[in-house]
This record gives C-alpha cells, sequence and structure tokens, in this order.
C-alpha cells in the first residue's frame, strides 16, 4: 500500500502464532486496496482449500499449514493468482495487485 | 424434480425482485455481510441465531422455526429464494433445513452472492420490513437428516461422502482454512468414506456444475448409485451443497445430510478414524 511498512493481520484473541501458518495480506489494483474481492486457497494439488472476501482494507487471512499453496483471486475488476510456499508455522505475508 | 425446480439464475432473480410471492432470503456465514448490502427486498437469516437451538446442540424446533418465519414474513406459499455468501454453503444448509420442516416451494439462487457480486449487480443495504405471516411448519422429514449411530452402522455399508477438503480429508487440518485450526476433537475422516470436495461441484463462480459434469464427477469418485448416501463435512454446511447436488439436482434417493458431521464425529469416543498424515 504505497510504500507503507507491512503490518501484522489483525488476529482473533487466542491465536498462537507459534503453531499457526497464517497467509495474509491485501489485495489491490493500481495501489489502491480492493474490499469485496474473492480470495481463493488452493492446496498443492490444485484443490479449493477454502475462500474469503477481502475487508473494507482490501485484507484477506487464512489459517493453513506448512507446504506449497496457490492463492487466487476474482473480481469484478480483474483477476490474478500467485503461487506461495509456507516452510513452517508464523506469518506469510503475500501481496495480490490485480491484473 | 428437475433443475429448474429447485435452481434460479441471477437474471431470473433481477426480474423476480418484485414478483409477489417471491421472497429472497440471504444466510451467510458472516453474518454482517448482509448489512453492507443486499440483494434488493431479501431477508436476513443468521444460521447460528435464528436456526440454532442456543443451549443443545440442535435446530430450533418446529414451533421456533414457525415463529421465526413468521416474523420474517415468509408464508407457506411463498417460493423462497436462498443465497449467500462463501459459494452458498450457508445458503444450501438452509434450503436443506426448508426441506427438513417441510416447506414446499423453495429454491437457491445459482452461484449466491459471489456470482451475484461478480456480475457487478446492485445490492442495498435498504431496510426490508415485511407483514408478519402465521407459518405451519410440518414434523422434520428424517429422511433427509442422518444421525451418529446410522453414520456409524453405514461404515463399508452405505455411500459415506465426506465433502472437506482433502487436508481436512486427511487429518492435515481440522477446519476450513479460513478459520482457526484449534479444536479438541480428532482429526481424519470416517473409514470408507470417499473424499469428494463440495468444490469440485462447483465452478469458480460459485454456480453449480452441470448436470452431465455432476453424474460424471460421483461415478468416476465411486458412489455407487445402487446403495444409500450419507454426505458429512465437518459442521454440515457444505455438505447440504453436496446433498442439494446429489438429491435435488440429480435426484438420487435415499440421501441424507449428516449435520453433526465432524464436530461431532471427531469427538466420539471409541468409533473408528482413519487418518492419513
Amino acid at each position: 500500500m504505497c510504500g507503507a511498512p507491512s503490518q501484522s493481520p489483525a488476529l482473533p484473541a487466542g491465536i498462537d502464532i507459534e503453531k499457526e501458518t497464517v497467509l495474509y495480506g491485501a489485495v489491490s489494483k493500481a495501489g489502491a486496496p480492493v474490499p469485496g474481492a474473492y480470495v481463493r486457497l488452493l492446496d498443492g494439488t490444485g484443490e479449493f482449500t477454502a475462500e474469503v472476501v477481502t475487508s473494507a482494507t482490501g485484507d484477506y487471512r487464512f489459517f493453513a499449514a506448512p507446504g506449497a499453496w496457490t492463492l487466487s483471486v476474482l473480481h469484478k475488476d480483474g483477476k490474478v493468482r500467485r503461487e506461495v510456499s509456507a516452510t513452517g508455522p508464523g506469518l506469510v505475508e503475500v501481496a495480490l495487485e490485480l491484473a | 424434480m428437475s433443475r429448474a425446480d429447485v435452481l434460479v439464475s441471477a437474471d431470473w432473480a433481477e426480474q423476480n425482485l418484485n414478483t409477489p410471492g417471491v421472497v429472497f432470503v440471504e444466510v451467510d456465514e458472516d453474518t454482517s455481510a448482509y448489512d453492507g448490502g443486499h440483494i434488493a427486498g431479501a431477508v436476513k437469516l443468521d444460521w447460528q441465531t435464528d436456526l440454532q437451538d442456543q443451549v443443545r446442540r440442535d435446530f430450533v424446533n418446529k414451533e421456533q422455526f414457525e415463529a421465526l418465519l413468521s416474523a420474517k414474513g415468509i408464508g407457506n406459499d411463498d417460493t423462497v429464494v436462498l443465497y449467500g455468501g462463501n459459494n452458498n454453503w450457508f445458503a444450501a444448509y438452509a434450503y436443506w433445513y426448508f426441506k427438513l420442516y417441510g416447506h414446499g416451494d423453495v429454491k437457491l439462487l445459482d452461484g449466491g452472492r459471489k456470482k451475484w457480486e461478480l456480475d457487478g449487480r446492485a445490492l442495498t443495504a435498504d431496510a426490508v420490513s415485511r407483514d408478519k405471516t402465521d407459518y405451519k411448519a410440518k414434523d422434520q422429514d428424517l429422511s433427509i437428516r442422518a444421525f451418529r449411530d446410522e453414520v456409524v452402522d453405514a461404515i463399508g455399508k452405505k455411500n459415506l461422502v465426506d465433502v472437506r477438503s482433502p487436508d481436512e480429508f486427511s487429518g492435515k487440518l481440522l477446519a476450513p482454512a479460513h478459520l482457526p485450526q484449534e479444536q479438541s476433537q480428532r482429526a481424519g475422516h470416517i473409514p470408507t468414506a470417499l473424499n469428494v470436495p463440495w468444490s469440485k461441484a462447483a465452478n469458480e463462480d460459485g454456480t453449480f456444475r452441470s448436470d452431465d459434469e455432476l453424474a460424471k464427477l460421483y461415478g468416476d469418485e465411486g458412489l455407487d448409485d445402487g446403495k444409500d448416501t450419507i454426505a458429512y463435512c465437518r459442521i454440515g454446511e457444505r455438505s447440504s451443497h453436496t446433498w442439494f447436488a446429489l438429491h435435488e439436482l440429480l435426484g438420487h434417493q435415499n440421501v441424507k445430510n449428516y449435520d453433526g458431521s465432524w464436530t461431532e464425529y471427531g469427538s466420539l469416543v471409541g468409533v473408528p478414524v482413519e487418518k492419513n498424515v
């Protein structure tokens, strides 16, 4: 978001970051956050795992597990697809820019 | 029963927003979605506070369901069109639930909120009020609802269809990945269950695949047409989606949804569990 320092995701109370593998980030288009985008998490075989809608600030978040994942975004103004790998528990930030 | 009897397109919905006797109902997991914008005239059902007993783990009873629908202004003769987020998971759950209590004419909006939004169709935050009705429900139709003992007895005998993601089926994850993973029950699946994720029944825009594609999908996965079927997931909502595909779209007989699903089965003492990780 315009060079602002990356921020930690807002997490529900009681989440143990030592154990959870959190994939998170923001969806944007031309630098502006995109709320209401559909972000889909696919596993290493390309199978659907989960889907969320981005928040008012364009943010999404998944509780995944270590491994290879694909993020696929649909919105009426564009789409984007990115592969990502999580090596262990912790936070993994992936910014997604609609094309 | 055919596809046209149970599923309506977004075009049809847009043309029937003001048709007397047609009531749109939004059902979401994120129950704040409705308040931010909904299809014009649609009323909201909260799957947790409206459809679940608030003390026991069970559904609201017949009298409570009657009071709920009466207050929402839904009549026995109305055509109820359900839609929601999450690829219609909770709308499909509500569809099954309306059928459980014997509502006559209920349909799903194909693609739900997602397809509607991707199409750029209008949503409004305007408040909706409908005149109260005197709704009368029927006794639960238990031919479409499975309980735990029946599920245990079905191992190796009936089709058990686990519609969760492969990682939940194998035991790698305990819940869909948009939810926290810390839970007390065991991970894995019911022995002899097929893993046919609900998502294989849907296109990426949330609409259902064609009847031919669905028939091929379940045939290829080894679903035996000659046997009764029980579908389950984590809490019974995704399995409602698959129940809809099998029972309402493909016309399979004797298909039940196990609403206790993995959060019940995976906490039972002494039952067999398979885990692949």
